[in-house]
């Protein structure tokens, strides 16, 4: 391992480019002669449309098209539909209403597009828009996730006759309830995991051009990955896959909701092709919050029975997930078999009752946001067990220390079918209060006192999946001067994949780290079998597929090699980058060099120095990324506000490529964890439907000194036992933990009051009102 | 944003006529609040005259026992002037919150208290620490300036030129931020003169305000204690999404009595 190898703190090669604003983003890119788009979006939560007027529009100097949705569905547009599938245990389908691209009959979502507007110049289309008349019949609205499955409801799509999706059940509760009821401890816990704007820092965009000639779309526009986009398109606009390239720049941000189709980037590249001229949509800050897919979203209401030494017996748990007005790609999937699959997380709960309502509302469709189920999965688990501790009186890790999967279980088969090769998460926790120094809280919390303020500290333990699909390919080539570039089939935004991937080509083939040059993002070039960058998928995915890749290149090398020295291949060594034959040596550059001269290759050899790898996992092959977080805060009694003053992170994601990356990647995931808890709420009025919190001025991100230091660990001594580089996810770990750990921090510093729990975000009138309520239920 | 005509005047006679002459014009201080209304085209003036060229209107002065800010200095230079804490801390205190370290250099203290935002900073100082608005025209008491929401006693054609500040024996600022905006939700002035205290409060009510019943208990006692028991009617303060009404009121006594006590 050389100073840029494996396991090396090497510094992003991408950071001096994108921190330079040497980036490239697809608002970058302009045509001569494009056309800008703006979207006339619904003003109402639920409207019916009466008529569409676009003669004002039209008459704006610079307005040159106004299309609606009828227009493009006579040209071919079809309707966007979720690719997910349930049923209920009878066996009745899961309801997926058909969401149009841009719908002219009825509007179900403030925000929601519904006429495109091409134009000159961007201020053009603005204007256009603007003044596109549309006779709405408002209609009554549903926004609210708990009341949306109620029986008497008010239903967003009659048709279905209900807001309830599909109940999926994994089992019947029966056997679940007789234990619970049996049981001689119980807790039941009602949990709201808030619903969040995702925000990544580059709003959306999309570029589209036409080439007639050869009947091929051009698409940019920031994905996760190129390959999925282009299908998903396709499939939207009518036409083959071949004849739409699809081109990902720099991405400011996925979060997962980037690898999404989207209205608006389908109706670009509709129109490119349709009036034959290139168009351009970039989406402005108000539009993220109204338009980006949302996060989160969920209300939780979970039993658990105990036994009398604090054993759990069994669990019941039923989730309403708010998906929003349609199906987003994977909103309703998200609690079942997305990332709440993970379900009862790292805990050995044989018995298990698990009930899902998806409900659809009058809100921007919910999907994949960083953790994507196990973050919601892993708040459940964690609030319960701290309920738990309470009422078995036990203390909060001595409960996780009786429930945890123990190391001797490993690999152990959960109920929901996931397999865990891995993971010593009793010791895990054990070594985290250590780091944390949690027996030493008491006088830490001493000192706080004296200064007015009550102190709490929080602990979680979490278990998250990771892998998305189960294929991926990469392409490691070397070119006639001995140059190495890989050809990526994941989708680096923001990850750092331009310098983990040219870590491993150093280190497996010994090409000097500065003389790998890296591909992405272009379905011309991007691997048929590529598929892109979510679910903490890209190190066990794209970093298998790219050893295998490596593994193929010095096989192919060592014929080259022998041939060129003369010698037997059986008897030719390869290490840092020499293929060897007793003393004489030669370089895998200049076998590169030499395979690309057909005269100097040994017979049956095809010519270059080029291998890709089609990696494909057993589907339930996940693996199980697991760690310790605990959070110790200072709370002002008097207003309710909070301060971090101590965060410890402990994560098991098996083999670190470059913890340099990896910390980054858990700050991050602490940080939009944190906001979660502390800060965001995506809010809408009850009564009109309109988002509230629409704007960076009302809808709190969190910020640098929200956050205190945090002291990431990691521990290596339980590699992932599934892959050939015993790697785990590290992407969401952060999300996972910093929830319950936060939450339980507060509450424990708010045990003199006796509140037992607050629901996300605290800001500080709700810690307020909670000491208050607790106070008066003392007082009472 | 839509098209205006845009003025850089260099003479305050030119902006009065400018002023006049124009249908429906807006003049451009910091631009902090004007700026994104326009990008969001929620405002579309006829035409917008920056005062950024006017001669007199920055700098900070000491004349007698007042200070004197004109009224296109940013918050950073008064957050920063040595004059302005040598003569009241409170007041640099104050400015060195506003906003974020963009916000402070380019929005200034005419801008902020001609648009009398009821969640600004500023107000809360012109009428803790009993100001005097400086005008093209006239000199405005402090009590008779701040009418109503986003509303002043400003006429059209009038123009804030300077804010003069008398020098309290002690005042003290604090403030209960906004998570996502930094404005603030509640933020209370304290401030004891010769003859009597004067206390504000911005963020909470539909402008800022004073008082009365608190002022006259520090009157009598510049202690935390004076105002022990006294409270303010939540049905007179602005509940949102952020903060309830009820909650306002509790934090608004709660940061008095910590202001009170930094400096009693």
């Amino acid at each position: 391992m050389g100073q840029y190898g494996i396991g090396q703190p090497v510094r992003r090669k991408e950071d001096v480019r994108l921190l330079t604003g040497k980036g490239r983003y697809t608002d970058d890119i302009h045509f001569d002669g494009q056309l800008w788009a703006a979207f006339f979006r619904s003003p109402h939560a639920h409207a019916k449309i009466k008529s569409i007027d676009s003669a004002a529009a039209l008459s704006v100097a610079g307005v040159r098209h106004v299309f609606t949705g009828e227009d493009m569905r006579k040209g071919g547009m079809k309707p966007l539909v979720a690719d997910i599938n349930f049923t209920d245990r009878k066996g009745n389908k899961m309801y997926k209403p058909v969401r149009h691209i841009l719908p002219s009959d009825r509007a179900c979502y403030v925000g929601e597009p519904l006429v495109m507007v091409l134009a000159d110049s961007a201020e053009a289309a603005r204007a256009g828009a603007e003044l596109i008349e549309i006779d709405f019949e408002t209609l009554p609205n549903i926004t609210s996730t708990a009341k949306a499955a109620e029986p008497d409801a008010y239903v967003l799509h009659p048709e279905h006759g209900s807001n309830i999706a599909v109940h999926w059940e994994n089992s019947a509760p029966d056997e679940v309830d007789a234990l619970i009821a049996q049981a001689p401890h119980k807790v039941k816990i009602h949990l709201v995991n808030n619903r969040l704007i995702v925000a990544p820092m580059e709003p959306r965009c999309a570029v589209a051009t036409y080439d007639a000639k050869e009947d091929v779309i051009t698409l940019y526009s920031p994905t996760q990955g190129v390959r999925p986009a282009q299908a998903g398109f396709a499939g939207l606009l009518g036409i083959d896959k071949k004849k739409l390239r699809v081109i990902s720049l720099d991405v400011g941000g996925g979060f997962g909701i980037r690898s999404k189709r989207y209205p608006e980037t389908a109706a670009v590249a509709w129109a490119a092709k349709h009036i034959n001229q290139p168009v351009k949509w970039r989406g402005d800050r108000s539009e993220t919050f109204v338009s980006d897919h949302h996060g989160r979203d969920q209300v939780n209401d979970a039993v658990m029975g105990l036994d009398k030494n604090g054993r759990v017996i069994a669990l019941r748990l039923e989730t309403i997930v708010n998906v929003g007005a349609y199906s987003g790609d994977n909103g309703p999937r998200l609690p079942i078999d997305g990332g709440g699959r993970i379900i009862p997380c790292g805990y050995d709960i044989e018995k298990f009752y698990f009930s899902v309502k998806p409900v659809y509302t009058n809100t921007v469709p919910t999907d994949t946001y960083r953790g994507a189920g196990r973050p919601e999965a892993n708040y459940i688990m964690e609030r319960l067990m701290d309920a738990a501790a309470e009422e078995c009186g036990l203390t909060r890790d001595e409960i996780r220390r009786r429930n945890l999967i123990p190391l001797s279980k490993m690999p152990y088969r959960t109920q929901m079918n996931f397999v865990y090769d891995s993971g010593d998460f009793i010791g895990t926790m054990d070594k985290t209060l250590e780091l944390a120094d949690w027996k030493g809280f008491a006088s830490r919390r001493k000192e706080t006192e004296k200064r007015g303020k009550l102190r709490g500290i929080g602990l979680a333990s979490f278990v998250e999946q990771a892998g998305g699909r189960p294929t991926e390919e990469m392409r490691v080539k070397f070119d006639e001067n001995g140059k190495a570039t890989v050809f990526s089939g994941t989708f680096s935004h923001g990850q750092g994949h331009e310098t983990v991937y040219a870590q491993m080509v150093n280190d497996y083939l010994g090409v000097p780290f500065d003389q790998i040059d890296f591909v992405q993002g272009d379905t011309d070039t991007t691997p048929p079998g590529g598929v892109g960058t979510f679910g903490s998928r890209s190190s066990m995915m794209g970093g298998v597929a790219i050893k295998r890749s490596c593994g193929q290149i010095i096989m192919k090398g060592k014929k080259i090699a022998a041939h060129l020295l003369q010698a037997d291949p059986a008897a030719v060594t390869f290490e840092n980058g020499l293929f060897r034959v007793g003393v004489s040596s030669i370089s895998i550059q200049d076998v590169a060099r030499a395979a690309s001269d057909p005269a100097k290759l040994p017979e049956g050899v095809t010519p270059g120095l080029d291998e890709s790898n089609l990696f494909e996992r057993e589907p339930d092959l996940n693996n199980f990324p697991n760690g310790c977080h605990i959070c110790e805060v200072e709370v002002d009694p008097e207003l309710g506000t909070i301060e971090i003053v101590k965060y410890t992170a402990l994560d098991d994601c098996g083999v670190v490529l470059n913890p340099l990356i990896v910390h980054g990647q858990v700050y991050g995931g602490v940080a939009q964890g944190i906001g979660q808890a502390l800060t965001e709420d995506a809010i809408y009025d009850a009564e009109s439907g309109q988002l509230l919190a629409g704007s960076f001025m009302d809808y709190g991100m969190p910020r640098a000194h929200h956050l205190s230091m945090i002291e990431a660990h990691f521990t290596d001594d339980q590699p992932c036992k599934t892959n050939d580089l015993g790697v785990k996810g590290a992407g969401e770990a952060g999300a996972c933990g910093a929830p319950p750990a936060f939450v339980s921090a507060v509450c424990d510093a708010l045990t003199p009051y006796g509140v037992k729990h607050i629901d996300m975000p605290l800001t500080p009138e709700r810690v307020w009102t909670a000491i208050q309520q607790a106070k008066a239920h003392k007082a009472a | 944003m839509q098209p205006f005509n845009y003025h850089r005047p260099t003479e305050l006679a030119d902006v009065v006529k400018i002023l006049a002459n124009s249908e429906d014009p807006k003049l451009l201080a910091g631009g902090m609040t004007l700026l994104p209304t326009l990008k969001q085209r929620l405002a579309a003036p006829s035409d917008l005259i920056d005062l950024s060229r006017i001669p007199n209107l920055q700098g900070i002065c000491e004349d007698k026992n007042e200070i004197i800010i004109g009224a296109m200095t940013c918050h950073a230079d008064v957050a920063a002037s040595d004059m302005v804490r040598a003569f009241c801390p409170a007041l640099a205190d104050l400015a060195g919150q506003i906003g974020d370290p963009a916000v402070r250099h380019r929005g200034t203290i005419g801008g902020s208290v001609a648009n009398a935002d009821p969640a600004a900073d500023y107000p809360a100082a012109v009428l803790g620490l009993n100001a005097t608005i400086e005008t093209n025209q006239r000199r405005i008491k402090n009590d008779d300036f701040f009418t109503g929401l986003f509303e002043t006693a400003l006429e059209p054609g009038e123009i804030i030129t300077a804010l003069r500040f008398p020098r309290p024996k002690r005042a003290q600022y604090q403030k209960f931020r906004h998570p996502a905006s930094g404005y603030a939700v509640v933020g209370v002035m304290v401030a004891q003169f010769d003859a009597k205290a004067r206390m504000a409060i911005t963020g909470a009510g539909p402008n800022a305000f004073r008082p009365h019943a608190f002022e006259e208990a520090l009157t009598g006692s510049f202690t935390a204690k004076a105002i022990e028991g006294l409270t303010l009617d939540p049905d007179e303060l602005l509940s949102d999404m952020h903060a309830s009404a009820a909650y306002r009121a509790h934090v608004a006594l709660v940061l008095a009595k910590r202001a009170i006590g930094l400096i009693s």
